[in-house]
């Protein structure tokens, strides 16, 4: 059995990790914020240059946003190659070790290869291992998934989910830019709250919190309606946080001025009329395109989902307080979750009140990404508290199987260990 | 024996023009706009030191009498003829002071447009028409001291937004039309549109602020002569 520290050292790890990750969805956030998402019209280029070596007084305007985010983001991809290497060499064995090494040499290899054009700022173009990738990235994704599902959630199998879904999130990053398409950049800004979440799960299975916890002693377990809400209103906060990325990628400032009135109604109009002259009133400073009857109902929407949420939430914080303990995480979580949901509602509002400054937009992002990990670990307490604890039953402590981490909390016997 | 050809064709150029006019006017404004904003252009340090006094949107440019700038006038439905020579003239657009210059301007299809930068610094130029036509989308890096691009653009549209994403709150507006009776209002809000054949037309003025997505104000008027024709753009 691995010796403790190791175990440690993993999991600081993987926390760290996630904790890069909700920074660069801020920074992420920011470049969408300022407007800044095409100020590099080429890629995996800048300006024609190699990434690395952009000349730094060129950093100026929308370009240091955009740059930051491209170089900020080649940390985290490094970072979660680390762990998905570190974990299949705990969790894997023989050639299953081996061949997971292998492909994420080869995907980091394929990624290294920038190529750089003259320095005068013409775009190169995309090379072709780049479109081959766009085309590979989603299918390894999408099996590293169900792979995942299939294990009950083993470590190794979660670790490369994280690392199929980082190059492919940096994929869609660069495509976004280059097929002008600011439907991708909806993706893109999806993907990275689920990785956020994921990389949450995975810090969560190599904690010593989920180690040392003890809830299959535990006498109560959450009913199944708390259960259910749980799962529900992480959905729903996903639902919402897609909303919230479609609304900022319509690129049309702030469909609505005021809040919590809507044009000073509870309702306001959304003939074309009442839009135009919403249009007419609305000064900006950028570039944002005119508001339409569209965006207005997918802010109104976002309103709705929000106080859903919010009640949502809050149930849940209410049902664990009664149903469990005072030490038990599921119901710490939950009241940190409820006070997240709070200010996430409170930022929302700041965002319109200070007519979408990007320090508040930009905090209102991070804070929902953070509500939607959040959820997800409250799911796994959730369903982890329902099922009983079996001995032996931790992958984490150095025992190299594929036992499943996620339906497992460990006993007192893998404690000892 | 030069005398009467050089006669003939002077007739046949006054029957010309007898047969065409200028269509002259002036767009006003009519209501209050909110105040412009100033530009902060601190995130580049060479935009900020190329001026002196404070810099403002320029959604509404309105002098003294209510005289609207920046507006496309231009001939909407009623031309008989259907193909127009593209213009060997190519137009230049100036990113200057960190600043598009002309803010608003007029094209044909398929007619050259220079894009050239001017300032100490580098621009994108980003030039966004309506998505799934023949206009096509693009973003060209332009970094100072680079040469001058040309684009154009293949068919119609009222109006393609050029920005830059660098400097966000740079952009302008370039209208493409498959004809050249257009004109865009100065700061006076007087425009000229020369060389209208004699007919019945639907002349519409166009005003991005105002108008957004939306059709401008238009009006009907019949060319035989030079002709005088005013708008009203009405804030709601």
């Amino acid at each position: 059995m691995a010796p403790k520290t190791e175990n440690l050292w993993l999991s600081r790890f993987a926390a760290f990790t996630a904790l890069c990750t909700l920074a660069l969805i801020c920074v992420g956030g920011v470049v969408t914020s300022k407007g800044a998402g095409m100020a590099v019209p080429d890629w995996p280029t800048s300006y024609g240059y190699n990434m690395f070596f952009f000349p730094i007084d060129r950093w100026v305007g929308g370009i240091f946003y955009e740059h930051t985010h491209r170089l900020f983001a080649v940390l985290v991809g490094l970072l979660t190659s680390i762990l998905a290497a570190w974990l299949l060499g705990r969790e894997a064995t023989g050639r299953a070790c081996w061949m997971g090494w292998i492909v994420i040499v080869v995907l980091l290899a394929m990624l290294g290869q920038h190529g750089s054009g003259d320095g005068t700022g013409v775009a190169g173009g995309v090379p072709i291992h780049f479109q081959a990738l766009a085309l590979i990235m989603p299918l390894l994704l999408v099996a590293g998934v169900v792979q995942s599902i299939r294990t009950g959630g083993s470590l190794r199998w979660l670790a490369m989910t994280a690392f199929f879904a980082v190059i492919l999130q940096g994929i869609l990053g660069g495509l976004r830019v280059v097929l002008f398409r600011d439907q991708i950049g909806v993706f893109h800004a999806t993907l990275a709250q689920l990785f956020l979440s994921l990389l949450a799960v995975i810090a969560l299975l190599t904690s010593s919190v989920w180690n040392r916890w003890t809830g299959g002693r535990d006498a109560v377990k959450p009913s199944r309606e708390l259960r259910r809400l749980s799962f529900v209103c992480t959905l729903l906060i996903l639902a919402q946080l897609v909303l919230g990325a479609t609304m900022r990628h319509q690129h049309a400032g702030l469909a609505i001025a005021d809040f919590p009135t809507a044009y000073g109604k509870l309702w306001p109009a959304m003939d074309a009329a009442s839009i135009a002259r919403y249009n007419q009133a609305r000064v900006e400073v950028g570039a944002v395109n005119p508001i339409t009857a569209f965006q207005v109902g997918l802010q109104l929407m976002h309103r709705i989902v929000a106080l859903l949420i919010a009640l949502g939430v809050a149930l849940c914080a209410l049902l664990a307080r009664r149903q469990l303990g005072r030490g038990n995480p599921l119901r710490r979580l939950s009241s940190l979750w409820f006070g997240m949901i709070l200010l996430q509602a409170f930022l929302g509002a700041a965002t319109i009140w200070t007519g979408k400054s990007a320090d508040f937009a930009t905090a209102h992002v991070a804070v929902g990404a953070f509500s939607l990990a959040t959820g997800a670990l409250a799911m796994m307490f959730a369903t982890s508290l329902s099922v009983p604890a079996r001995s032996g039953a931790s992958a984490v402590h150095g025992r190299r199987s594929d036992t499943p981490a996620v339906l497992a909390p460990p006993t007192a016997a893998t404690n000892a260990g | 024996m030069k005398t009467p050809y050089l006669g003939i064709l002077a007739v046949a150029a006054s029957l010309q023009l007898a047969r065409s006019a200028d269509i002259t006017g002036k767009v006003v404004l009519k209501g209050t706009p909110k105040p412009e904003l100033t530009i902060d252009m601190a995130s580049d340090a060479k935009c900020a030191a190329l001026h002196s006094q404070p810099v403002t949107t320029r959604h509404y440019v309105v002098n003294k009498d209510g005289g609207l700038a920046n507006v496309l006038v231009f001939v909407k439905s009623g031309l008989t003829e259907k193909n127009f020579p593209t213009p060997s003239e190519t137009p230049l657009i100036d990113q200057v002071g960190c600043e598009y210059t002309p803010y608003v301007m007029g094209v044909m299809v398929n007619q050259k447009i220079k894009i050239k930068n001017s300032d100490p610094t580098l621009h994108n130029v980003h030039a966004m028409p309506k998505p799934g036509t023949a206009n096509k989308e693009f973003n060209s890096a332009q970094p100072a001291g680079t040469g001058v691009l040309e684009r154009s653009f293949a068919i119609p549209e009222v109006a393609i937004q050029f920005k830059c994403d660098v400097h966000p709150w740079m952009f302008a507006y370039v209208g493409v039309f498959d004809h050249p009776f257009f004109a865009v209002t100065d700061n006076e809000g007087n425009f000229k549109i020369s060389g209208v054949p004699n007919g019945k037309y639907t002349i519409e003025a166009y005003h991005r602020k105002t108008h957004g997505t939306n059709p401008g104000v238009t009006q009907e008027i019949a060319v035989d002569g030079s002709k005088k024709l005013d708008f009203v753009i009405e804030l709601k």
